[in-house]
């Protein structure tokens, strides 16, 4: 029963299919993993049991009566506290919406339940997705299953946490800057960021809506593919979602072949201020490409040095807008309601209460650089940083196929090693900021453990939007040439968590 | 509060007023602007939500095609150029019915620019510039209960309707309009009321005021006669009828007259109107530093309507009205005098449909510019708000035509329709209102007459038949007005053998 939970979603799905688990089991073996292991970990805010088995039970019901199901049907899934899931508390990691219950499920869990994918709850997030390290989030620091005293990343820590504690095999993250990808490397799991649009952000709620996008996270590539599959396609609730077929991410994941593809390796993004055991991981994991019959080039994105402050621009201008609805008017926390006090200093005093300090450092920092007078000199300059971004990937692509680089700097830091200092929490997106500046496809793989700290390195594969299958593809040859040095995937080489149940 | 106003003439003798009109027309498009809820007036508070006009958490918004489309024809209809790609933006700042404290609206690219229209006031016609016309979404509505006079100031608490939150709105701005002094509360009454028949031919709109699908907002400046520096302004918010239009321009001129004349200096501040005092007063100081952050609406792709579609719209656009004033005149043969007091009354559209239904031009006009028009200025209503519509004229026309009734009964008809008596049929019955057209009894009324008046028959025989007059007056007088005159004539001569 136990060895349900160390299963990957395949194996998963095949031994429903096999009749040799029901949905309801391994929906149970997981519900025991988290009771077993989330004290430690944190990596979940809502545990929904009883709603997970009833989903279970229902594809049991449906698998019975031989109807057709998909290849995830049946398959737990951790979500990201930021997807409305109806019924169901949905906080962002803010104390601004505690115990709200969305009347309305976001388009990717309606395609979850669609699929029959069993929800069991919500994972933990730093406070409105602002943050690298989950240590923003209102209600408590998610740890990184590979070593407790670390962060397992942000603002997705409770997503790729809960893979990565093996308290259940899927989960959706969102990904504004680098919240997927970051935390997949630090935790030693795949975490993808799909295309802008090639993902539905109806009832996600709102960073910045330029960048967001939800995405897969997983233990292995074609995990993930299978999940990117049921989330993925155009949805008539967002606009700013593409209207095109999904592209081939299984049947990418699945081929798993790089011969004759050309892998550009970002100049910009390495050397100083790269950990050596990052460094040393990532080239490894370029020379296996080589072997494995790519090509591989060095290439410059020379704008990519104004990423970072471009994204610190764009990012808290949208996020200013976008939580300017947190006024305790209709929903969430309200303070100060007493009838002595005005609309307005309720609204004063709910967001003081509400609001965590992070997310009032970017209020303050969007609310000024759109006001007027500011806004040409840092949301103009900051939009047309971010169309030379995305022309400097565009000139890449016409060199090659995919653009790989480190996925971070570091390996996962120690929980409250930079809170006080949001620079250095802001560098460790620099691999993974432009991508989200161009909308392009971008994914994290585990491509080892660093020397110094023995802790996971993400191989950050880049590819031209709607490409997402060349991430796959990448992804799948990486993982399986790793798994024949390995003897597995690197998930393998974890310490077993101390089970306090 | 009582504010010191100058007498218009007197202030126009010094000032030289500055105008700009910015009108809200609320579409009538079956959804909203960003989503599918329905936009049926006077629902339920909040049974016409979603989480996209509730700007829940997570929810997006996707445009209404069908918005677009309606915003490109009212560009067209005024002149406008229509923009080949243009995008939303929000517009930031909080209000307690704006689900998601910012608006979504047209900033630096609207759907629709530098277009112009033309107004005629009496027998002049003033060409009106048109700025923009943008598209935005509308707030929901707030009730301030617990307070006597319904505002927030003094109410216990105040409740919120977002039934209305998301209707589509398009803000029609005019570039600054400088016409002669006496004439510019008229002209921008007559613009308003322009732009209703427009949007009325168009389609897009109900353009109901007294629901508030048409809502105008008048800048006003003044500027010392002579001079080429304009005045601070003024914003008179949501007028909400022509002659309040009319009556608020005048209202500030003359206001800020006063406060010139006596060395003040004008604030640059909207302004709320008060229908029933007919003044203004000030609503929130507005300086030009006002921050609404705008920025290009993150959630929504731009957009750019081809060629195509827009010269496709343009196909379908009726005749402009100006264009079928002319037409109609001719079509009527109504003098430019008797045709400029039709549009003066705001009476074409009537006249129109009460014509469709099969009446004369003339009498029609005759109708709605005299016994209806007379009632809605003597009650200071429109014409359109009598509750007498084209339907009843025409069915008391028919009855004129008939002979069963004559225009003095006619118009005691029409007296018992304005007072909500009922059907023509009903008042007619109910005031005893038909022409006797029994001829026995129009002969036994004329053979009284004749009895009564024997000077007169004698006058008649003796080779006077003019004199007839006095008796078919006798005989009317004696029918009560209810007898067919003609028919009366036709009798009497018989009787008299002329």
């Amino acid at each position: 029963m136990n060895d349900l939970i160390r299963k990957t979603a395949v194996e998963l799905a095949e031994l429903m299919s096999s009749g040799q688990a029901s949905a309801v089991e391994i929906t149970q073996a997981h519900l025991d993993r988290i009771e077993a292991v989330d004290g430690a970990v944190h990596a979940f805010l809502h545990v929904d049991s009883e709603g997970a088995l009833a989903q279970a039970a229902a594809v049991d019901a449906q698998r019975a009566a031989g109807e057709h199901l998909g290849p995830l049907a049946g398959v737990p899934l951790a979500l990201k506290d930021v997807l409305t899931q109806e019924g169901v508390p949905t906080t962002a990691g803010s104390k601004m919406l505690e115990g709200w219950k969305p009347p309305y499920d976001s388009t990717v869990v309606q395609r979850l339940k669609a699929a029959g994918v069993v929800i069991l709850g919500k994972t933990n997030m730093d406070e409105f997705a602002m943050g690298s390290s989950t240590e923003n989030s209102a209600y408590g620091t998610t740890h990184n299953p590979w070593d407790l005293t670390r962060i397992p990343g942000g603002s997705g820590g409770g997503s790729s946490a809960a893979i990565a504690a093996y308290e259940a095999p899927l989960a959706i993250g969102t990904d504004t800057g680098g919240s997927i990808r970051q935390p997949g490397a630090f935790t030693g799991t795949v975490g993808v960021k799909p295309t802008y649009g090639g993902t539905s952000r109806y009832g996600l709620i709102a960073l910045a809506s330029s960048l967001d996008t939800p995405g897969p996270c997983a233990r292995t590539t074609l995990d993930a593919a299978l999940l990117h599959e049921v989330i993925a396609g155009h949805d008539v609730m967002d606009s700013t979602s593409i209207e095109q077929p999904v592209p081939p991410v299984v049947e990418a994941a699945r081929r798993a072949d790089v011969a004759g593809l050309r892998v550009g390796v970002v100049k910009e993004l390495g050397g100083e201020g790269y950990q050596p055991g990052v460094e040393a991981r990532f080239h490894e994991a370029v020379e296996l490409l080589t072997k494995l019959g790519a090509e591989v080039v060095e290439v410059s994105c020379p704008h990519f040095q104004y990423a970072l402050p471009a994204y610190y621009l764009i990012l808290p201008s949208e996020a200013s807008s976008n939580l300017a609805k947190f006024d305790a008017m209709r929903y969430g926390l309200r303070v100060g309601d007493d009838g002595t006090n005005s609309a307005e200093t309720v609204m004063s005093l709910t967001r003081e209460a509400g609001f965590g300090a992070e997310v009032k450092r970017r209020i303050m920092l969007g609310t000024h650089a759109l006001s007027s007078g500011y806004y040409d000199a840092y949301y103009g300059q900051a939009q047309k940083v971010r169309t030379l971004i995305a022309r400097d990937f565009e000139k890449a692509y016409e060199q090659v196929d995919v653009l790989v680089s480190p996925a971070t700097p570091t390996t996962a830091f120690a929980i409250g090693d930079r809170v006080n200092d949001p620079i250095a929490m802001y560098k460790n997106d620099l691999c993974t900021i432009p991508s989200n500046l161009a909308g392009n496809a971008a994914a994290s793989f585990p491509c080892g453990l660093a020397d110094e700290d023995g802790l996971p390195v993400g191989f950050h594969v880049m590819a031209p939007v709607l490409r997402d299958d060349l991430c796959y593809q990448v992804g799948g040859a990486l993982e399986a040439a790793l798994a024949d040095q390995w003897g597995g995937v690197l998930m393998t080489k974890a310490p077993e968590l101390e089970v306090t149940r | 509060m009582t504010v010191d106003v100058v007498e218009i003439d007197d202030a126009l003798a010094q000032y030289d007023p500055v105008m700009g009109l910015e009108v809200h027309v609320e579409l009538n498009t079956v959804s909203k602007m960003f989503c599918g809820c329905p936009t049926t007036f006077g629902a339920e508070p909040n049974t016409q939500t979603c989480p996209v006009c509730l700007g829940l958490p997570g929810a997006l918004p996707v445009v209404n095609a069908r918005a677009v489309e309606s915003a490109i024809k009212i560009g067209l209809a005024l002149n406008c150029e229509i923009a080949e790609w243009c995008r939303f933006a929000r517009k930031n700042y909080f209000y307690p019915d704006m689900p998601k404290n910012f608006q979504t609206s047209q900033y630096d690219e609207p759907i629709a620019f530098n277009g112009w229209t033309e107004v005629v006031v009496d027998g002049e016609t003033y060409r009106i510039e048109i700025e923009r016309a943008h598209m935005e979404e509308d707030t929901g509505k707030s009730t301030h209960v617990g307070g006597a006079t319904g505002r927030i100031h003094g109410a216990s608490h105040s409740l919120v309707d977002y039934n209305r939150a998301g209707i589509p709105l398009i803000e029609i701005v005019t570039k600054t309009i400088e016409v002669p002094g006496e004439k510019a509360a008229a002209v921008a009454r007559a613009y308003v009321s322009m732009l209703r028949d427009l949007l009325l031919a168009l389609g897009v709109s109900d353009v109901r005021m007294d629901q508030g699908s048409l809502r105008c907002d008048a800048n006003v400046s003044l500027k010392p006669s002579g001079s080429s520096t304009f005045g601070t302004r003024t914003e008179t918010k949501n007028v909400n009828s022509f002659r309040s239009v009319e009556r608020a321009v005048t209202y500030e001129i003359t206001r800020q007259a006063a406060v010139l004349n006596s060395g003040g200096k004008v604030v640059q501040e909207t302004r709320h109107w008060h229908e029933d005092t007919g003044i203004t007063t000030s609503g929130r100081e507005k300086s030009d530093a006002e921050d609404y952050r705008y920025f290009p609406e993150p959630d929504l792709v731009p957009v750019a309507p081809s060629r195509e579609w827009v010269e496709e719209i343009r196909g379908t656009l009726p005749e402009a009205p100006s264009t079928r004033r002319a037409r109609l005149q001719a079509e009527w043969g109504f003098t430019d005098l008797e045709m400029r007091d039709v549009v003066n009354g705001n009476a074409l559209e009537p006249i129109v449909a009460t014509v469709e239904l099969g009446v004369t031009p003339a009498a029609a006009k005759k109708w709605w510019l005299g016994e209806l028009a007379r009632s809605a200025n003597e009650t200071g209503t429109e014409l359109d708000a009598l509750g007498v519509g084209p339907a009843e004229v025409a069915e008391v026309q028919k009855l004129v035509d008939e002979g069963a009734l004559n225009d003095k009964l006619a118009r005691q008809v029409f007296d018992g329709l304005l007072k909500g008596e009922g059907t023509p049929a009903e008042i007619i019955e109910a005031r005893g209102l038909a022409l006797v057209s029994d001829d026995s009894a129009l002969i036994e009324a004329i053979d009284r007459a004749i009895a009564a008046n024997p000077d007169v028959v004698e006058k008649v025989n003796s080779g006077k038949p003019a004199a007839a007059g006095a008796l078919i007056g006798a005989v009317m007088k004696d029918m009560r007005g209810q007898a067919d005159a003609a028919k009366v004539r036709e009798l009497l001569n018989a009787k008299l053998g002329i």
